[in-house]
């Protein structure tokens, strides 16, 4: 360059393709949102108010509630939503506070990496459970495993 | 890195406090999640291995830190509707410090029965 160029006005730091990337993220927030909000409370009310509440919680318990597919979906969705949503508002969180590029790739790098660990292992459990393990003892199994 | 300068911390009223306190809490959400997952996972190797960690979980400690975790949900979704409000309801930028309120109204609604009912488990056996 020799002589010295200034931008005009308003025009983009960095010439990118324009997509809507942000707007569905936004979005995605605001709907995720809101089936949290029935998900996580339904949760919640069931394994800590109903019954024996947080006192019941162990292995039976869990088996009882994902040998239904109803459950089973439930807290499928739940995790997927929940991750995504936490997900992406750690990305904002990031690109507010890192200021370096380096750091923000890489904390982003973290994220998205243990985002997709939780999601793919919590997945996995869900329907690769079994909630009758035939070598277990009888009494830490839910009542409708068939006797050893 | 271009750094303000010191002393002027911008002081800004409910609205700044509850973005803050979403952001927070979203956060501590958001690990606790990780975790919960993790521990979730237990279920897959045995059940003596899910009820042993499980049964770590029941001291005092854990189960105060259980109550703040409750909080902070309750908080951050209704808060989350608030915003939501704010963005596509006609009136909601002008009632937001009203359904503040509400937030923290609901918030003590729900937090009281849930206390009453987690504490006496923790500290009562
Ligand atoms: C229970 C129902 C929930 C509702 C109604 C809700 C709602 C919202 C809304 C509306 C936003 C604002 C997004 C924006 O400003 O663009 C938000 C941000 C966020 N949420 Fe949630 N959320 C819920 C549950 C969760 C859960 C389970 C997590 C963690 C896994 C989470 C983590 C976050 C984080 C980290 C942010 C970003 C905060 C920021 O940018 O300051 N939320 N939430």
């Amino acid at each position: 360059m020799t002589a010295t160029s200034i931008a005009a006005p308003r025009s983009p730091r960095r010439m990118r393709s324009r997509t809507n990337t942000e707007l569905y993220a936004w979005l995605f927030m605001r709907i995720s949102g809101v089936l949290l909000l029935v998900l996580v409370f339904g949760h919640l009310f069931v394994n800590l108010m109903v019954g024996e509440g947080i006192n019941a919680l162990d292995f039976a318990f869990v088996a009882g509630k994902w040998a239904s597919p109803f459950w089973q979906i439930w807290d499928l969705l739940m995790l997927w939503l929940a991750m995504i949503h936490g997900t992406n508002g750690l990305r904002t969180i990031i690109n507010d506070y890192a200021e370096r590029d380096m750091l923000r790739m890489w904390l982003k790098v973290g994220l998205y990496t243990a985002t997709a660990i939780t999601i793919v292992l919590g997945t996995l459990v869900i329907f690769t459970f079994d909630p009758c393990p035939a070598e277990a003892a009888a009494h830490l199994l839910p009542s409708f495993c068939p006797a050893p | 890195m271009p750094k303000a300068p010191a002393g002027t911390l911008y002081r800004g009223r409910e609205g700044m406090w509850s973005w803050v306190a979403h952001r927070v809490t979203g956060v501590g959400i958001f690990f606790f999640l990780f975790v919960h997952v993790l521990d979730t996972a237990l279920v897959r190797v045995s059940p003596e291995a899910y009820n042993e960690v499980i049964h770590t979980y029941q001291t005092p400690i854990v189960g105060l830190m259980e109550a703040g975790l409750v909080g902070a949900i309750i908080f951050h979704a209704f808060n989350g509707i608030r915003i939501i409000l704010v963005d596509f309801w006609g009136k909601g930028p002008r009632y937001q410090r009203q359904m503040l309120v509400g937030v923290g109204v609901l918030w003590v609604v729900l937090m009281v029965p849930f206390l009453v009912r987690h504490l006496s488990h923790v500290f009562g056996g």
